[in-house]
């Protein structure tokens, strides 16, 4: 072709002497962009930083006390002598609190969810999700001091208890403080389900009810469920308020209407008093360990069932 | 063909992953001329048009091969820099995208980050931009106002002014007039005829009346080829290639 | 006729479940609001507290929050936005992009009580920081960089691709088009993402607990290697500490009542304003 007669001469030496000046900006680009990536591998560094505390500081407890018997062991007495650290009515106090805030917060927030997507209408909808993620602000302590002052003592009279106290009203100050998020993101998942799927229900008859049950609710369930399960990890993480209101007996719990110690409260109670680099210290960075795992656990499960949502939907990002 | 062609692809190739989207292009650009870039979807044509100014580095998963010359120069060379061949030669897009900003902005982005401050300069060349662009005199009251508040027209013709503020040789036009109304439509092609006396122009388009109303000479893509490339009377009076005669005479497409 | 009496009940025990949502959620707001308005006085507002914390006012305490605060942002808002610039706009969609974007998401699920213990063993003890102003900050900082990360992703890739196209083919280079184009238009959507986070952090107590917070310091907090009260922190000691239970409710009800407005009116406003972008972007 015509261009094999231009002028080769201008080739690789010319091209240098003609962009010599470009090099400097090219070179700060580069900069720029190496600069970026530093800080991005920062977050990185703090997620694996995290882990690394929590392995170096648990670490010495379990040549002190074996996994097995620190896991099951059935007594928490870190500072008797001799100390003993089994954790499980900790770990059980925590199960019992999440699974009775699910109770809870599982039917409102879903319910929730579902009437803002399904039953309310446009103006309501305006209204309503904004309050309810403003609501979701309100701090755990404040969620705290309201359990402290107003449910505690209605537990105690209604049931006759020597303390209101009990894994009964830490399990349902969470499960209302664990609503609206729960409810926020079931809403998210549900205002992802295209119009499409309703409009082709409503076409062969079903009515609204049928449409939700059958069409809306199993299109958008792992949506909800991811909701669900950030939720449950949002209370099994949350501190202030069991600390507040659980009542903090670290004895394995029968009924609701015990005082429990969950394993954020035993951390928070006792790492104030615990001497630092001792045993009981040690204890404590292991149950925050244990507390990690299973939320890294939640949210890994979370993510992958979101991603899945997303894709049986089409959505890209 | 002589030397005084502006640009030239050379055994351009392009792959999209492993799939390849461009074979053996050979196209020169002549300068003061507009070349037409048919085609139906998906043959490539855009692909083309955005290697000329190294714009297909944004995608990721890509691979080039042969070379692409602008003034004899070969633009693909690594030490070339992207910048400096984009300040060289302009486009236009398919969706008119006016920064969101106003309209003055709008058109002295381009020479700010060309590292130019003189104000009056900027002044200057921001109205003689919008002029050139016949846009001046529906704007020239309101420049300080949002781009975004232009109609679809107006956005266009103030995407092809930014694009004139930078002074590039070349502009490079992928279907210009894609989501604009005829009226619109008519106006962008009055002003490429206009702007082919100062600048070499490369238009894509799907619309073979455009090609034939604006062009001086057009080229035809067919699945990632270059079928026919000729002067516009010829490709659209007397094709040689028969799947040249089947475009244009709707047989497809 | 058996349907549509299935679609009542049902429809309306939804409606039951927003409704008792709402209801508690407004009986805790109001009960604080209510209980909380006697004690907010001026003085309240702007005394430092007297006599073993059973009287005077809470003002170091408010100060304390809003000096945590905004130390945790000043670290967090940079170090977020780069990262989140990185991911969006220079990122290659490579493995180790994959792996950050991971991390942060997890980052994002840590309960707050772990990273009270990280800020404990890393600036407490490891850096020698102390309890302090400092340490406390860096630790919310922590708590807040995944935020505010996902925030500002989330606005820069509602900016539309076709502007940095038109910016990169106009010869601009990456990072002018990043400062002028892309971030200038996700402005606003990063701001109401670091309002909102600005709401988290002032709210938590856990990861102060151990970095930061005391009960009872006398005067203002003078440098950051000084311990800071801190109003959740606050109304948690006044629950449990202290000799005068009674005479501290009161003030706890105060700092609640402050503390609750202070973050309803911060992501009142964040929310606010997301529903303006919203509605502008159409």
């Amino acid at each position: 072709m015509a261009c094999l007669s231009w002028k080769r001469g201008r080739g690789p030496s010319s091209c240098r002497a003609q962009f010599l000046g470009e090099h400097m900006a090219r070179v700060k680009e580069k900069l720029y962009e190496w600069i970026f990536a530093a800080l991005a591998f920062s977050s990185l560094v703090f997620l694996i930083g995290i882990v690394w505390v929590l392995c170096k500081e648990s670490l010495p407890i379990f040549s002190r006390v074996p996994l097995g018997s620190f896991l099951f062991g059935k007594f928490w007495y870190p500072t008797y002598c001799p100390p003993e650290f089994g954790i499980l009515p900790l770990i059980l106090s925590s199960v019992w609190v999440t699974l009775g805030a699910m109770v809870v917060c599982v039917p409102l927030g879903v319910g929730s969810a579902l009437y803002l997507n399904e039953v309310a209408n446009f103006r309501q909808r305006q209204i309503l999700k904004p309050m309810i993620e403003i609501l979701a602000s309100i701090p755990s302590v404040v969620y705290g001091f309201f359990g402290v002052v107003l449910v505690t003592p209605f537990l105690q009279k209604v049931f006759s208890l020597p303390t209101g106290m009990t894994a009964l009203n830490a399990s349902f100050i969470l499960g209302l403080m664990a609503t609206p998020t729960v409810c926020s993101l079931a809403e998210d998942a549900l205002s992802y389900v295209p119009r499409s799927f309703r409009e082709a229900s409503f076409a062969v008859g079903a009515d609204r009810w049928q449409t939700l049950i059958k069409v809306v609710i199993p299109a958008a369930g792992s949506g909800i469920s991811t909701a669900i399960i950030l939720g449950m990890s949002r209370a099994i993480g949350e501190t202030m308020t069991v600390l507040m209101v659980a009542g903090g007996a670290a004895v394995i719990p029968k009924t609701l209407l015990e005082p429990v110690r969950p394993m954020t409260a035993a951390i928070a109670a006792e790492m104030g008093e615990a001497p630092m680099g001792g045993d009981h210290y040690h204890a404590l960075f292991a149950i925050a360990f244990i507390l990690f795992i299973i939320t890294f656990v939640f949210n890994i499960v979370a993510e992958i069932i979101s991603r899945r949502f997303r894709i049986k939907l089409g959505i890209s990002r | 063909m002589d030397d005084s062609m502006k640009m030239c692809s050379e055994n351009v190739n392009f792959f999209y992953g492993r799939q390849q989207a461009l074979k053996e292009i050979n196209l020169n650009i002549l300068p003061n001329k507009v070349t037409a870039i048919i085609g139906p979807s998906g043959c490539g044509k855009s692909t083309f048009i955005r290697l000329l100014n190294r714009m297909n580095e944004l995608v990721p998963h890509t691979t080039l091969t042969g070379r692409i010359y602008l003034d004899g120069q070969d633009i693909l060379m690594p030490c070339v820099d992207p910048v400096e061949i984009r300040r060289r030669v302009g486009m236009v897009f398919q969706k008119p995208n006016p920064f969101p900003k106003n309209i003055f902005e709008n058109i002295s982005y381009g020479l700010e980050v060309n590292s130019i401050r003189n104000k009056r300069f900027i002044e200057e060349r921001v109205v003689e931009s919008l002029k050139k662009a016949a846009l001046w005199d529906e704007v020239k009251d309101r420049l300080y106002d949002s781009a975004l508040n232009l109609s679809g027209g107006q956005q266009q013709r103030l995407c092809i002014a930014r694009c004139l503020a930078v002074k590039p040789e070349v502009l490079l036009f992928d279907e210009p007039c894609a989501s604009l109304d005829p009226i619109s439509t008519r106006k962008v092609e009055e002003l490429i005829l206009e702007l082919k006396k100062d600048y070499t122009i490369a238009i894509v388009t799907h619309n073979m009346q455009q090609a034939a109303r604006v062009s001086d000479y057009t080229g035809f893509f067919l699945l990632g080829e270059l079928i026919e490339f000729d002067k516009t009377e010829k490709i659209f009076k007397a094709p040689e290639d028969h799947r040249t005669e089947d475009y244009i005479t709707g047989r497809f497409g | 006729m058996k349907r549509d009496i299935i679609q009542k009940i049902g429809f309306f025990s939804l409606f039951l479940s927003i409704l008792i949502t709402f209801s508690f959620l407004g009986m805790i707001v109001y009960f604080i609001f209510s209980r909380g308005l006697p004690v907010i006085s001026w003085d309240f507002l702007t005394q430092p507290p007297r006599n073993a914390m059973t009287e005077g006012g809470v003002a170091p305490v408010i100060i304390g929050t809003v000096y945590l605060t905004l130390g945790s942002m000043i670290f967090a808002v940079p170090l977020g936005l780069a990262c989140a610039v990185y991911l969006c706009e220079y990122s290659p969609k490579s493995f180790v992009v994959n792996v950050i974007r991971i991390s942060i998401n997890n980052l994002a699920g840590v309960p707050s009580v772990v990273f009270g213990l990280f800020g404990l063993a890393v600036f407490v003890k490891f850096f020698g920081f102390g309890v302090s102003l400092l340490s406390g900050s860096l630790t919310l900082g922590i708590l807040a960089l995944p935020l505010i990360i996902s925030a500002s992703q989330e606005a820069l890739i509602a900016v539309p691709y076709s502007i940095r196209e038109a910016s990169l083919s106009l010869g601009a280079t990456q990072w002018q088009t990043i400062r002028r184009i892309v971030l200038p238009t996700a402005f606003p959507g990063i701001l109401t993402g670091v309002i909102l986070s600005i709401g988290r952090v002032a709210g938590e107590t856990a990861p102060i607990l151990f970095t930061a917070a005391a009960f009872y310091k006398r005067g203002y907090p003078k440098s950051i290697f000084s311990e800071v009260m801190a109003l959740p922190y606050h109304i948690y000691a006044l629950m449990t500490e202290g000799a005068h239970p009674d005479k501290q409710r009161a003030i706890a009800y105060g700092c609640s009542l402050i503390l609750l407005f202070l973050v309803l009116s911060i992501s009142g406003v964040a929310i606010f304003l997301r529903q303006q972008q919203r509605s502008y972007h159409g």
